[in-house]
């Protein structure tokens, strides 16, 4: 369950599975489940182009935390059917098909709750999972859900935000396994014009509490954020950038336009193994 | 470490853990928000210790919103039930149109306080926006409300209000474009500004302190409910009954009475147009327990844990979810918790205003509704106190057209 990042700066991309873009080929939720091919295309092309991370977003009705592109994709994902056990699928599939890529399950409590916490640790595990995170989950609610991944080897990802104090910084990173995801700014998800002076300083603090590689997301979109992010972080993670990308496109398109952004990313500047 | 605990290893409603009431409560929410609402609880708990901001805030309550509110004996709607005795605990009367001034103006001096001059809030009804742009121009501070655009629609009165009030309203897109929804935007909104914003949550609901906080601001109701109702009856009431969306007037009623056994308390959702899912607003009947907008309760889902579109009526009572303590006392049946459909209500509107001369609000009116039901097959010493929330002139539109009233002498 190690989760490398093979150059630096690392890339984590974020999809929202089941989601196709505005011109989504006509399936059917079959009873066997919805058609997540489209996401599992676009997540092989994402780690072949570069990827270190793919974090599996689970669709939710209420995305309290995202932004419009993201709330975007998570309806068109559920329009089509998408359910937690579809994204469970895809994620087997892709660690079969990718034994190295690192894979993370990303999604809000409830649909993991309804699905059973043990019963998803289970699944998860068994789908090759590399860690999960859940982004309501805060260390003072996570006694059962820790317990879980502890049993099924699976890692916590915590989120630590620039509002977080030390003291919940030191919890975070104790309690986060894999790396920590450091929230650039305060807000939605969503692209911004720069990375916020906000997050240096945040991945500082977080760096004296745990030696986890520290990724940092939120309003990471263009290869000048990923290099400034590559300052002082440990990797970078895309994802509005990326479903805006996968909405503009057509299915078909999808793959090749996510991997020429991708190779983008890194492309200006020297490639570094860590 | 706190801990999702299952339901039924729970029975008592009060637990010891802050923010949790039995099993149900909780915070879950984004990491961003929690130095915020931490902040809050101090700022809260200090408050509570405060004898200037109590002393501010009891004046205010009794010259600016109106309290106490009377305990009024509905003397021709009892004779023309023929059964229990009903009083009307008269919220409807404060300030602004119904008990939301209550949380408002607890919640507005705390913001002042802590030095937060940005106020955020949602609604749905349209009344928490009103209490809350209300109170925003009492101590001038900056007010922006998230409403969904179908509540905008059919409340578009207190939208009015709301503007002239100096507040900026904000019309919410997303989902049914009802509360819900407007929730959503406004913790997106808070995440964003959480520095120099305080959001003004309106109901009993939401992450921890919220669900506390917001029932203290409303426990005067119950307070001022049992002191009344033994002045004129000597005795406490067979049943106290208010209606439930996130639950604030209901829980403000019923909390009083916890530990008064022999008081019969229930809670009236919304029962909609039908029992399908979607049609309804009925948590406890069609819902299960689930984790929504930083609370674990009672909330309407799919087998996926993907939350359902609600309908009522009534805007207010329109949502998913439902506060934690709500949830723990269903659980350990202190509280009753039944559901009046759309019909039921729009005949108690009319009911009340003609036995008695009261427009109560269509949220409201799911109470006065479960008690014309339940009145008729209770004894004439039976006492029934109905905690009439909110008043009917923002449901004028909706009524006229529901009821399908043309000129003066339809129905």
């Amino acid at each position: 369950m190690a989760i490398l990042f093979q150059q630096h700066p690392g890339l984590v991309v974020y999809l929202t599975a089941g989601d196709t873009g505005l011109s989504p080929r006509l399936t059917h939720a079959a009873a066997e489940g919805a058609d997540l091919s489209a996401t599992r295309d676009i997540a092989l092309a994402a780690i072949d182009a570069g990827a270190d991370v793919i974090e599996l977003g689970v669709p939710f009705s209420d995305p309290l935390a995202d932004g419009p592109v993201i709330q975007r994709a998570s309806e068109r994902a559920l329009a089509r059917g998408t359910r937690l056990k579809d994204v469970l699928a895809l994620a087997k599939e892709l660690r079969a098909a990718r034994p190295h890529a690192g894979l993370v399950i990303f999604s809000y409590l409830n649909p993991i709750l309804r699905f059973g916490l043990s019963r998803f640790a289970d699944a998860a595990a068994d789908a090759g999972a590399d860690g999960v995170l859940l982004t309501d989950m805060i260390v003072e609610e996570a006694g059962e859900y820790l317990a879980e991944m502890k049993r099924v080897n699976l890692a916590p990802i915590f989120l630590a935000a620039p509002t977080s104090p030390d003291e919940r910084l030191k919890a975070i990173a104790e309690h986060s396994q894999g790396f920590v995801y450091a929230i650039s700014r305060t807000g939605i998800t969503g692209k911004q014009q720069s990375v916020a002076a906000d997050a240096a300083a945040l991945v500082e603090r977080i760096r004296r509490w745990t030696r986890l590689p520290v990724a940092v997301g939120f309003g990471i979109s263009n290869a000048d954020h990923v290099t400034k992010v590559g300052e002082f972080a440990d990797a970078a993670v895309i994802g509005s950038a990326i479903v805006e990308l996968i909405e503009r496109s057509t299915e078909e398109d999808a793959p090749g336009a996510v991997a020429r952004f991708i190779k983008g990313l890194r492309q200006p500047y020297p490639v570094q193994a860590l | 470490m706190a801990t999702i605990i299952h339901p039924a290893e729970q029975s008592e409603a009060a637990s010891n853990t802050p923010g949790r009431f039995g099993a149900y409560g909780g915070r879950y929410v984004p990491e961003t928000l929690m130095a915020a609402l931490q902040e809050l609880e101090q700022a809260y708990a200090e408050a509570q210790a405060d004898p200037g901001y109590q002393a501010e805030l009891a004046s205010l309550l009794k010259d600016f919103a109106g309290r106490p509110t009377p305990l009024y004996f509905a003397k021709r709607l009892t004779e023309s039930l023929g059964g229990a005795k009903i009083y009307l605990k008269r919220e409807d009367l404060l300030h602004t149109g119904a008990h939301k001034i209550n949380n408002a103006l607890g919640q507005g001096l705390l913001a002042r306080k802590m030095g937060k001059r940005r106020i955020i809030a949602e609604t749905g009804a349209g009344q928490h926006g009103v209490a809350t742009a209300t109170v925003c121009a009492l101590l001038g501070l900056e007010c922006i409300v998230y409403m969904g655009e179908e509540d905008m629609r059919r409340q578009e009165l207190n939208v009015l209000r709301m503007r002239l009030l100096g507040a900026q309203v904000r019309g919410v897109t997303s989902g049914s474009k009802t509360l819900k929804d407007a929730v959503n935007e406004a913790l997106r909104d808070w995440v964003t500004n959480v520095r120099d914003t305080y959001y003004i949550l309106g109901s009993a609901l939401g992450p921890h302190p919220y669900p506390t906080m917001v029932r203290d601001f409303n426990r005067v109701i119950g307070i001022e409910m049992r002191q009344q109702i033994l002045e004129k009856e000597g005795r406490l009431p067979t049943a106290i009954l208010a209606c439930v969306g996130g639950g604030s007037n209901a829980i403000g009623a019923f909390h009083q009475f916890l530990g008064d056994k022999a008081v019969r308390l229930i809670g009236v959702e919304a029962g909609g147009r039908g029992k399908a899912l979607g049609d309804h607003a009925a948590r406890f009947s069609g819902g299960s327990p689930g984790v929504l907008q930083g609370t674990y309760s009672y909330v309407l889902q799919d087998e996926d844990g993907q939350v359902s579109l609600t309908h009522s009526v009534s805007a207010g009572l329109d949502y998913a979810t439902v506060g934690p303590e709500h949830a723990a006392l269903h659980d350990c049946g202190r509280a009753e918790y039944v559901s009046a459909d759309d019909a039921h209500v729009l005949e108690a509107v009319v009911k009340l205003a003609r036995t008695e001369g009261i427009l109560p609000a269509l949220e409201s009116a799911h109470a006065v509704a479960e008690c014309m039901r339940i009145a008729p097959g209770m004894a004439s010493h039976d006492i029934l106190v109905v905690n009439l929330s909110g008043r009917g002139d923002k449901d004028m539109n909706i009524i006229a057209r529901e009821l399908n009233i043309q000129g003066a002498q339809g129905l």
